[in-house]
């Protein structure tokens, strides 16, 4: 009776060598190709500070004059614009300015680097069915994983700081953009692809012809889940070492600061929503010619 | 007779997880019904031979599920057969590289969907374009010479719309404009008409025909409908369950019908509008009288006897040489809907 009320597990000797093994071998190879890999980063790091350093370093007044461009060149809309105008606004005059450049630096080059790589990935998944019941599984690990679980050997390889910082936003976010466009290729009229295979289109023409402008949207869709998740990782890149609005709200929930925390999850809050109205307002203007009117 | 463009030979099409392990069974004459019972695969298409000549519509007809968009799927390949041969300009397409494939798909063959198969998001001189487009061509240059053809298809002024903005009738008309702006000499049709309105269609058939008139192409033509069967094929083979059960021209099919299946097409036609002098005339010299020319249908022939006071006229050739005689008997006889167990019927039983 015993051994069923017991779980006969590994006996505690064997799972601490073990455990011990893995960490063994996780640390040889962290410092067997650590510096490899810190200097395959470097370039992406020289990035992301010079970028950090130009949105600090800009007069605010430019600053929100780009903004206030970009806002209207992605929704034209004049209260998209007139929003983020006022957030910015808000957000210099409580002293975020600083920290609010930071994460906009992070958060820019991370979407960057997702759509860099999770677009092509998306492709390759919609490319055959093998390869989507290979990355599905990747994709799923990647987004309920706990984030401080995989920070632990990122932290490992690359110590702490911006770089680590950024693949741990990446990890996060990039599924959705992946997801969204293998959905949006997959999910392309049949009668569409058909007409360009009678025509005698090649692969090339048809993925870029027809296959990604009309899952253009659905792309779009992933773009702005990416951003937004992106933006949710920035308090828990902030335990690694990068600068922006997390930390303040990391040092507010040590010491118990309302307010401080307050204003600076509100921060967050506003740039989400300002990232979030331009991005869908530009992918609806991708899909004019959707909205014909029907003769019926 | 004219000369073969595309013939396809033995054609066998089979869908499932492992067709070639039944192909043999089925060649052997097991049913469809059994294939599916017993082996889980489907039988699409039969032992389908069909030479299709070259300049002239061949239509192939059948109802839902009798295979005829598998069946004109393979001429360009979209489809690949479990057995069989087909030859377009005499090469063997079954044999070709993808590279020759899609060499042959841009230059000789294009196609028109019964859903248009038009890409939503380019304008209507894009999606005319595309073929010129896929060969290579500049999309400026392949716009230009696709103008024409949306010219003649009616839709001059509608280059900058989008295809959700134009109605049925005018988005497959862009479908034609694209198919013809490749200049390819064959034209594979499936059931392109089958989605718009009565009228549109009629309208529709107009613009085929008088194309047709000037381009002579080879053209596949798809259908479920005997009436356009009618009105547009040079000859009509019509399919069921993926066999194969009768080729001829219309007054053949007509007069004589195979067996049930197509007489039950074709009793409830207009056959005065369809049968033609020359189908039930008495062949031979000529009689004084007045004269009726061969290709002339019946209820007009009808009315030009009786309008002449007489009750027998000569029927002649395109020349107006005298090729046979036709009574007002032989024409009401012919024109009267067939009874259901009729003379006729049962010689060809």
């Amino acid at each position: 009776m015993e051994s069923l009320i017991e779980f006969p597990s590994m006996d505690r000797q064997n799972l601490r060598d073990l455990k011990k093994a893995i960490d063994g071998g996780f640390r040889d190879f962290s410092r067997e190709f650590g510096e490899m890999l810190e200097n395959f980063f470097e370039p992406l790091l020289r990035f992301l500070v010079l970028f950090e350093k130009l949105l600090i370093a800009a007069p605010w007044p430019v600053i929100i004059l780009v903004i206030a461009g970009l806002a209207w060149l992605g929704s034209r809309s004049r209260t998209v614009v007139a929003g983020s105008v006022l957030s910015f606004l808000a957000i210099g005059y409580f002293g975020m300015w600083q920290d609010t450049m930071s994460t906009l630096a992070i958060i820019s080059v991370a979407t960057l680097l997702c759509i860099a790589v999770g677009i092509p990935l998306g492709i390759l998944m919609a490319r055959s069915d093998r390869m989507q019941t290979a990355i599905t599984p990747v994709l799923d690990i990647m987004q309920t994983i706990p984030a401080f679980v995989y920070l632990i050997p990122v932290v490992m390889l690359l110590g702490i700081g911006k770089v680590p910082g950024l693949i741990a936003v990446c990890i996060y976010a990039i599924p959705p953009i992946v997801r969204l466009t293998n959905l949006g290729i997959r999910l392309v009229e049949k009668e569409a692809l058909e007409a360009a295979d009678a025509f005698g289109a090649d692969y090339r023409q048809k993925l870029f012809g027809v296959q990604i402008p009309l899952a253009l949207p659905n792309i779009f869709a992933g773009v702005n889940q990416t951003i937004m998740m992106a933006l949710s990782m920035v308090v828990i890149a902030s335990m690694i070492g990068v600068a922006g609005l997390g930390v303040p709200v990391l040092r507010s929930i040590s010491n118990q600061y309302l307010a401080l925390g307050l204003m600076n999850g509100l921060a967050i809050v506003a740039l989400a929503i300002i990232f979030d109205r331009v991005s869908q307002r530009f992918g609806q203007r991708l899909q004019r010619h959707r909205e014909g009117v029907d003769h019926g | 007779m004219a000369e073969t463009k595309i013939s396809i030979e033995k054609l066998y099409k089979i869908f499932g997880p492992r067709p070639q392990s039944v192909l043999a069974a089925v060649q052997q004459g097991m049913s469809k019904q059994e294939l599916l019972e017993e082996h889980d695969h489907v039988l699409g298409l039969k032992d389908i031979n069909i030479e299709v000549s070259a300049r002239e519509i061949s239509v192939i007809m059948g109802l839902s599920g009798s295979g005829k968009s598998t069946l004109i799927r393979h001429i360009n390949r979209l489809i690949e057969p479990t057995s069989g041969r087909i030859m377009v300009n005499g090469r063997d397409v079954l044999a070709m590289t993808r590279e020759e494939l899609i060499e042959v798909r841009r230059h000789s063959i294009s196609m028109v969907f019964q859903r248009f198969g038009l890409h939503v998001h380019k304008t209507v001189a894009e999606n005319a374009a595309y073929g010129l487009a896929i060969q290579g061509m500049p999309i400026g240059e392949a716009k230009q010479q696709s103008r024409k053809w949306l010219d003649r298809v009616g839709l001059s002024g509608f280059e900058n719309h989008y295809p959700s903005q134009l109605s049925g009738g005018m988005q497959q008309r862009v479908g034609l404009a694209r198919a013809l702006a490749t200049d390819a000499d064959i034209l594979l049709m499936d059931e392109p008409f089958s989605a718009l309105d009565p009228l549109i269609r009629t309208d529709m058939q107009q613009v085929l025909l008088g194309l047709q008139e000037e381009l002579h192409k080879t053209i596949v033509f798809i259908t479920h409908d005997l009436d356009e069967a009618l009105r547009l094929g040079d000859s009509i083979a019509i399919l069921r369950d993926g066999a194969l059960i009768q080729q001829g021209n219309p007054q053949d099919i007509i007069l004589h019908p195979a067996d049930d299946y197509i007489f039950d097409f074709v009793k409830d036609i207009n056959r005065g509008r369809v049968i033609e002098a020359r189908s039930v005339m008495t062949p031979g010299e000529g009689i004084d009288g007045p004269s009726v020319a061969h290709n002339l249908v019946l209820d007009e022939a009808l009315q030009a006897v009786s309008a002449a006071g007489t009750d027998r006229a000569k029927v002649v050739d395109g020349e107006g040489k005298a090729i046979g005689s036709i009574s007002l008997k032989q024409i009401i006889d012919a024109m009267a809907r067939p009874a259901e167990e009729s003379e006729q019927e049962a010689r060809y039983r």
